[in-house]
């Protein structure tokens, strides 16, 4: 399960290492979002995989994941979200005072 | 000896000044006098509030005054007032009055004044804040603000070039030394475990002794060197007198050079008595010594000779603390305050001969005997004390200092050399205050001055005679009128008993008066002979100037940051983030070759079932989709809402249904979002990278996904240990909720979370901002050439969405109050009910959903921020850290045990940013619609109805 885990990781962040470098602002924002899916996945994997053991305090049950980076990851998840609408607004703001939607905001016949 | 003061009056002589500032500037509006006349009182009164105290060194007390400030790593503001900043305070006050004095005379109409007197009194708070610290970093911080006040001072004309040149010099040569301070303090720090004065002064042993000495000697002399314009730091000081000659007299002879010495002196106890002290301190001093009274002979410019006159003066006060005995520091500190007299005063005379004059030229001022005799008269008893006169206060420094100097030199190798050199300088200063006199004064008559000299306003040669008058009185009553001073002084300098000194006028035949009497004799032949030596100068001293190398170091770094910059930026975000992303491979990489450690742990693995195979499969599939049809954008847009639904259920698989939640609400958001974005985005990305270019960047892309799966399987393999075992014991007992997720965000981790809200909150008002007013075309029709759909909203939508609603939010009131207990809270509720709101807008039209709901975003935003940070206040209230949670169970009929904490407070905050941020950022992106649409209508008078696409 855990080189599965890895791999997902990996073909995530390659995707959007892919992604992000592209010259257009759309492929752009969706590089970052798999990006953002990448790191949120491997800031989670600090707790290592559990399964079965939600971190919800029942009596008699000792066994339990590790809460504080899904503490971190739920609040990054949110975070994210925010960049990525920030940055897709921030695209739209080029491609209204630019003219296109072009990376470095010019112009290329 | 410590008496601990509980009251901060040393806190409030140094914030006086800067609160004085402030009212200056604001009081300058109403006129000249006004600003003059606050400056004046607003000296006073910090010289008042001094006065309570003034009466402890004498009685060999050091008062220390502390408040707390940042306890918890170790940082108190705390206050020093011993006799060592008794006189320094005295003279940053005393003349500073007096330069208020002077400079209102000085300055002309045109200049403002509020100006200057804000930033002399932003200036004098720093150097107070320096010489009144107890905590090293505050005096760090202190000493910082001194150079960005003079910086303010000397680019006064900044219309100037030689301005804004010289104070750029000056910031930047004493920034720097700023910095190399501050590594030296930390490891002073370091060393002895605390940063307080009172420790260190005690610890000289320790601190002498340990391997970390030299290079901590060496970052805080070179903090030394650069603001005291020690060789071969010195150049910036000649440039600095760019500035009005009133902030020159105060900074650049009475104080801000002196803030240097006064940290030898300070220091002195801690650092010195070492080889390497003696070589550094003494070295320095004796170069600086020489080479400032060699240039200062050849200067033309008044202010030029002063100012290098002053950086001579300065080596010798160094080097006076770098032969490191007793009497010589006691000589040091006296020569502090005889230098600050007669420096100030002769600058003050070189100020009113250019304001009379209109020049400060030696080669063309002459014989102003004649035209200002009185001025004259004090220039001269001050330059002779410069000179070393008997009878006036630089000859009794300067005897002290000979004879130091003569016995030092007893215990070294080639010892004659030191006072050889010592006696040359002597000439030398001689010489040049001759010069100051004679070519000035007398030597024939004033050529092409811009105006007639006269004698300059009476209250403008006030402050130079008081000054003159202490320079004559120290000279011939030393042991009446400053003895008392300068024991107190020393004996804080040498942290020791009172030492024996002699400050009478006549010492006998010694070797001292014998250099003495070589000096001035020797001083006046080289004036006397100074054609043939000015000639030579003038053909052989050309290019022998730190200030090239400066200069040259300077253009330098110049040329190489630009050639870089111009190298990795070449406008192109590619190019940069391909940077980026490799150079983060290749330090990444760099890590394990030094070290090979095994890529899989010992922790025992799970085994695969087919339903994850399956998901992970999905989300490949999916991926894969995204990177080979990104072209196709909606295609790709579609596809990476699948990715986020697998990642949804990975996070339910590995028992993490929070973010599973919580994942699935950002899912529909964010695609919600993009599709609106998209609209006014081309529908198609063109190929525009080379084969190439693509190639680089899909092998960049394998190799970074290897990388994380790499790094990621290393971390899974490993077992850990984790301090979360702290928060699953006293979620209940501590945080009183079952879910420690949200135990965690709501009350452990707050603080990180009032954070991260912000951060929410302000990429909502800064994409409301950035849309303010944006204007821009979307398609008419639909990419296939169709005109969009005429019934935006469908009825049966919108009557679905209706239904919708009211259960909607109803689970995510149950969301939210179950969040402390079972998976929910805050986040996840603002997330569904902001995504059953936007099904309605969606289903409805924005203006639908306005009207029924005109509460803006904004207001949500702003409550659920106050909601958050009055939680934590109100803790703070009763007497608890910022955001302590309290909780109690209430008992509820029919519902049962219901538990009540203040947690839920804060949560109900989180909750109503989130919805407020998430509703605002889409609302605003729909409003762009709704114009787009209309003006689309307008153009194409086409019945297009309906806002939402």
């Amino acid at each position: 399960m855990e080189l599965l885990f890895a791999l997902l990781v990996g073909a995530l962040t390659a995707g959007g290492i892919y992604l992000a470098l592209r010259a257009r602002t759309f492929p752009m924002v969706l590089g970052l979002t798999l990006l953002s899916y990448a790191v949120n996945l491997f800031l989670f994997a600090m707790g290592r995989l559990t399964i079965g053991q939600p971190p919800v305090i029942v009596p008699g049950v000792s066994g339990y994941a590790d809460p504080l980076p899904q503490a971190l990851v739920l609040t990054a998840i949110v975070i994210s979200f925010a960049m990525t609408a920030f940055v897709i607004v921030l695209a739209l703001k080029a491609r209204a005072e630019m003219g296109n939607d072009h990376v470095d905001g010019l112009h290329r016949p | 000896m410590l008496i601990l003061v509980a009251m901060g009056l040393l806190l409030i002589v140094t914030l006086i000044p800067f609160l004085g500032a402030i009212l200056v500037a604001v009081l300058a509006r109403l006129g000249r006098t006004h600003a003059a006349w606050a400056a004046g009182f607003t000296v006073l009164l910090s010289f008042g509030c001094l006065l309570p105290l003034a009466g402890a060194p004498f009685a060999g007390e050091t008062i220390i005054q502390r408040l707390r400030w940042l306890p918890s790593v170790g940082l108190d503001l705390a206050f020093r007032f011993d006799g060592l900043g008794l006189l320094f305070a005295l003279l940053i006050l005393g003349i500073g009055l007096l330069i208020v004095l002077y400079a209102s005379y000085y300055l002309s109409e045109r200049d403002p004044l509020g100006r200057f007197y804000a930033y002399l009194l932003l200036f004098m708070g720093s150097m107070l804040g320096i010489v009144l610290a107890e905590n090293l970093i505050q005096l760090l911080i202190f000493w910082e603000l001194t150079s960005l006040s003079s910086f303010l001072l000397v680019s006064y004309w900044y219309p100037r070039e030689e301005a804004h040149n010289g104070a750029r010099m000056a910031l930047t040569v004493t920034g720097a030394g700023g910095l190399a301070l501050l590594g030296g303090f930390l490891l002073l720090g370091q060393i002895v475990g605390s940063y307080e004065l009172s420790v260190i002064l005690q610890a000289g042993d320790a601190i002498r002794a340990d391997p970390l000495y030299r290079p901590m000697l060496v970052l805080v002399l070179l903090g030394v060197f650069t603001k005291s314009a020690q060789f071969p730091f010195h150049f910036w000081l000649p440039n600095a007198m760019a500035a009005p000659t009133p902030a020159s007299a105060y900074l650049h002879s009475a104080t801000m050079v002196k803030a240097g010495i006064f940290l030898l002196a300070r220091l002195f106890p801690a650092l010195s008595g070492t080889d390497e002290w003696s070589w550094l301190v003494g070295g320095a001093g004796v170069i600086t010594l020489v080479l400032g009274a060699l240039f200062a002979l050849f200067q033309h410019d008044l202010k030029g000779l002063l100012a290098y006159s002053t950086i001579s003066h300065l080596g010798l006060i160094a080097l006076l603390f770098g032969i490191g005995t007793p009497l010589a520091a006691v000589a040091g500190v006296f020569h502090i305050i005889n230098h600050a007299t007669f420096k100030a005063s002769l600058f003050m005379a070189a100020g009113i001969i250019d304001h009379e004059t209109g020049s400060r030229d030696m080669r063309k001022i002459n014989g102003l005997w004649r035209k200002m005799p009185y001025t004259g008269a004090l220039a001269m008893v001050a330059a002779a004390a410069m000179a070393g006169v008997p009878l006036l206060n630089g000859f009794l420094s300067k005897e002290m200092f000979f004879a130091e100097a003569f016995s030092a030199a007893t215990h070294l190798r080639l010892g004659w050399l030191l006072p050889a050199a010592v006696t040359l300088a002597g000439m030398f200063a001689v010489a040049y205050s001759l010069r100051f006199i004679h070519d000035v004064f007398f030597n024939g008559d004033p050529i092409d001055l811009p105006r007639t000299p006269h004698e300059p306003p009476r209250w403008m040669k006030v402050p130079m005679e008081v000054l003159v008058l202490l320079c004559l009185v120290v000279g011939i009553f030393p042991a009446q009128v400053v003895e008392p001073l300068l024991t107190v002084a020393s004996t804080a300098v040498l942290q020791g008993p009172p030492l024996a000194h002699d400050l009478a006028l006549w010492h006998g035949v010694n070797p001292a008066l014998a250099m003495s009497v070589i000096a001035l004799i020797g001083g006046g032949l080289l004036y006397w002979g100074r054609k043939p030596l000015f000639a030579f100068h003038d053909r052989h001293t050309e290019g022998l100037d730190a200030e090239r190398i400066y200069n040259a170091l300077l253009n330098g770094l110049f040329a190489v940051s630009g050639a870089l910059t111009r190298w990795l930026d070449t406008g192109s975000l590619q190019r940069l983030l391909t940077v980026v992303i490799a150079a983060a491979l290749v330090l990444g990489t760099a890590g394990f070759l030094g070290d090979p450690v095994p890529l899989t742990g010992r922790r025992p693995l799970l085994s695969v079932d087919g339903v994850s195979l399956v998901a992970a499969l999905g989300l490949l599939a999916a991926l894969t989709g995204v990177v080979v049809l990104h072209r196709q954008r909606l295609v790709a847009l579609i596809l990476i809402g699948a990715v986020g639904l697998v990642m949804a259920l990975i996070f339910v698989k590995f028992s993490a249904p929070d973010l599973a939640l919580t994942q699935l609400a950002v899912e529909m958001v964010t695609v919600v979002l993009l599709l609106l974005a998209l609209y006014f985005l081309p529908p198609h990305s063109p190929i525009e990278s080379t084969m190439t270019q693509r190639s680089g960047h899909g092998i960049l892309a394998v190799a970074g996904g290897v990388g994380a799966a790499a790094l990621t399987w290393a971390v899974l393999t490993r077992p850990y240990d984790s301090i979360t075992d702290f928060f699953l014991a006293n979620s209940v007992a501590g945080g009183g909720g079952t879910n420690v997720v949200n135990v965690i965000l709501v009350d452990f981790r707050g603080y990180d979370t009032l954070g991260e809200i912000t951060v929410l909150a302000l990429a909502a008002l800064g994409i409301y901002a950035l849309l303010e007013g944006l204007r821009l075309d979307g398609p008419v029709d639909d990419p296939k050439g169709q005109p969009w759909d005429a019934d935006v909203h469908p009825a049966i939508m919108a009557a679905l969405a209706r239904l919708l609603l009211p259960l909607a939010l109803l689970v995510s009131a149950f969301i939210f109050l179950r969040g402390h207990n079972l998976p929910g809270g805050g986040f996840i509720a603002g997330l569904l009910t902001a995504a059953a709101l936007i099904v309605q807008y969606l289903a409805n039209g924005i203006a639908w959903g306005q009207e029924r709901l005109p509460w803006n975003a904004q207001r949500f935003i702003g409550v659920g921020l106050l909601a958050t940070a009055l939680t934590g206040l109100a803790s703070l209230l009763v007497g608890y850290p910022f955001l302590t949670s309290a909780f109690t169970h209430l008992h509820w009929p029919v519902v049962g045990d219901f538990e009540l904490a203040s947690a839920l407070v804060f949560d109900l905050g989180v909750y109503l940013v989130v919805v407020g941020a998430t509703l605002l950022i889409l609302i605003r992106l729909g409003l762009l619609h709704r114009f787009e649409r209309r003006s689309a209508r307008a153009r194409q008078g086409t019945a297009v109805s309906g806002e939402m696409p």
